[in-house]
């Protein structure tokens, strides 16, 4: 076990690694820098002035590993746009990005889990098809649009919710159904499809042949474990939640990092983009590696992978 | 007629074959309603999207400002003149609609088709050969999967400057991992499949058995994988168009048009629901599609 979450670490530590390399270059490849800070109406001397001034006319070597260097120190340069570092940028917005996402995680798994279990208790009748639509309409709905539609509904329409800011907890309500019924229907499938593969097991038959009632059956014996890849895909997805963040936060006009990382693209702010897309990346890969991990640790089979 | 005459010498055990494979496949699907409602509804989006010219009743970029955000036919404002409404700019919406189908299916197909085409060489290379290869390919799919794909096409699409070509391009390159991932793992399976060793005994080059006897084996999981990467890149399309780092005005964009609407969502709310409703549609009928065609190909295996 020891073996595999360290050589599983030493995987995590270079994919961090490489995704750090692939995003600076793709930054400093796919376009002029200095020119792009400059805007477009600015002279050649002035963009040459701004080249010196940024460090981006010396070789692109040097200008990575000194990046790399201080990155590695969770130093991230200043801001091109403000006067403040980063860090100070990055550590004011993370909070609410970690709370939009930590709420939306749960509340999909508050749904997902009972559709999951009641979908597959009563398979192919219609609490199962009802669950299935849920669902499929979940991953049809562009989720800007579904963030747009709940505004004009329970902002406007019904006057529930507050329509845009982050002053309070009801500010991240809406934000957090939307986001989180995009991560809601690959958990409740995945659960329908742990409780079908675990009802039809000879351990549940012996649970019920010795008398168990049904509710212990499911909950104690069945959904125990059916949930554990679910645990994991639930990771894996707060993963995937932090980075798709950015549209549902400009939607909201949350300030967290997503809105943070939105605004530096727009304003050619890179030094926070490439942090921005570090630390998401780095969460994403944490999570996964806490998912795989979690995943070993449960079931002996994975490990040999 | 050929049922009263006597069977011809030699076609008994023709009769007794039972029907070809493909024909029961075909009579499943058809028998399957999310396949055939799906199918009808991608069938119909194709259709408005190549005829956009003929069926459109207006011209999709002519601006009027005395019709501006009429609403739809239903309202109790609304005109047969624009059965869905008019802009904010006075565009007809069913004819912006119309024309914005062709940048969907455009984006949804060609992504599909080009990052099909990186993730399935990737994928088939390591499930064949293993061993290095495969650690290699692994790696950087599990790189490919820490990008993440939103924030990574905003910043790329910003630095290029958006456009249909930039979108497909970028589409393509993040979004091969799932192919690559299927068709690994199929790939591994058949690995030591006995028309493989067949086709090596007979002394076929691995170039061949590669594209002439695994590939055609892929085929049903990849369509599946194909309309779930197609509709993918259908939502990611809309989000940057909809972040105004994708298509750019005026092209009509699904996407864009919510964007566009947006100011006016609060009094006027269909400017944005009509373009939301019909991508989610389309995203839901080619989500069905591919739904259908993994129960059809493989019934047993069923959820």
């Amino acid at each position: 076990m020891l073996t595999y979450i360290l050589r599983r670490l030493a995987v995590a530590l270079a994919v961090m690694l490489t995704v750090a390399v692939v995003s600076f270059l793709l930054l400093h490849l796919s376009g002029d820098l200095a020119t792009a800070i400059a805007g477009p109406e600015s002279s050649a001397a002035d963009v040459e002035k701004i080249r010196v001034q940024y460090g981006l006319d010396r070789p692109m070597v040097t200008q990575f590993f000194e990046w790399l260097g201080s990155a590695l120190q969770l130093d991230f340069g200043r801001s091109f746009y403000f006067q403040n570092t980063v860090m100070e940028l990055v550590g004011e917005r993370l909070p609410i990005t970690l709370k939009l996402g930590a709420m939306s995680l749960l509340l999909a798994v508050a749904v997902a889990i009972p559709l999951g279990v009641a979908a597959a208790l009563y398979r192919d009748t219609w609490v199962d098809r009802l669950a299935l639509l849920v669902a499929t309409i979940g991953q049809a709905m562009p989720n800007f649009w579904f963030a747009l539609a709940l505004i004009v509904v329970f902002s406007v329409g019904l006057k529930w919710l507050p329509v845009a800011g982050n002053a309070s907890w009801q500010n991240f309500v809406l934000p957090a159904v939307a986001l989180g019924y995009y991560a809601m229907p690959s958990l409740m499938r995945l659960t329908r499809a742990g409780m079908l593969d675990v009802m039809g097991s000879d351990y549940i038959r012996t649970a019920r042949a010795k008398g168990l009632s049904p509710a212990r059956v499911v909950f104690k014996h069945a959904l125990r474990n059916a949930i554990i890849p679910v645990v994991a895909l639930a990771a894996v997805e707060l993963g995937f939640m932090l980075g798709g963040s950015v549209v549902i936060e400009s939607v909201y006009s949350l300030q967290g990092l997503g809105q943070l990382a939105w605004d530096s693209i727009a304003r050619n702010d890179y030094p926070v983009v490439q942090a921005v897309v570090l630390i998401i990346a780095t969460f994403y890969i944490a999570l996964t590696f806490v998912a795989d991990v979690l995943n070993a640790a449960l079931d002996p089979r994975m490990r040999t992978r | 007629m050929t049922t009263t005459s006597l069977p011809l010498p030699g076609t008994a055990a023709l009769a007794a074959l039972p029907v070809p494979a493909w024909r029961r496949t075909l009579r499943r699907a058809a028998g399957h309603r999310g396949l055939l409602i799906g199918s009808i509804v991608l069938g119909l989006a194709v259709l408005a999207a190549v005829l956009a010219p003929w069926l459109a009743p207006h011209d999709p970029f002519a601006q009027d400002v005395t019709q501006r955000l009429i609403p739809p036919v239903w309202h109790e404002r609304g005109t047969w003149e624009h059965v869905l409404g008019t802009d904010k700019l006075g565009r007809d919406y069913l004819s912006r609609l119309l024309y914005g189908a062709r940048v969907s299916l455009v984006i949804g197909f060609v992504t599909a088709l080009v990052a099909g085409l990186i993730g399935t060489t990737l994928g088939v290379l390591a499930g064949y050969f293993g061993g290095r290869v495969d650690a290699v390919v692994s790696y950087v799919i599990t790189c490919r999967l820490a990008m993440p794909v939103v924030l990574v096409a905003l910043a790329m699409a910003s630095l290029v400057g958006g456009s249909l070509k930039v979108v497909i391009v970028l589409l393509s390159l993040l979004l091969w991992d799932r192919f690559a991932i299927v068709t690994r793992s199929a790939t591994q399976q058949l690995r030591d499949a006995e028309f493989i060793a067949a086709a090596k005994s007979l002394g076929a080059s691995t170039p061949y058995i590669l594209v002439r006897e695994l590939l055609p084996n892929l085929m049903g999981a990849l369509t599946v994988v194909a309309t779930l990467e197609m509709a993918h890149a259908i939502l990611l399309e809309s989000t940057l168009s909809f972040l105004g780092l994708g298509v750019q005005p005026p092209t009509p964009s699904w996407g864009l048009m919510v964007a566009e609407g947006k100011a006016y969502m609060f009094f006027q709310p269909w400017v944005i629901m009509i373009p939301g409703v019909v991508l989610a549609v389309l995203v839901l009928a080619i989500n069905l599609v591919g739904d259908g065609i993994r129960d059809v190909a493989a019934p047993d295996g069923r959820h």
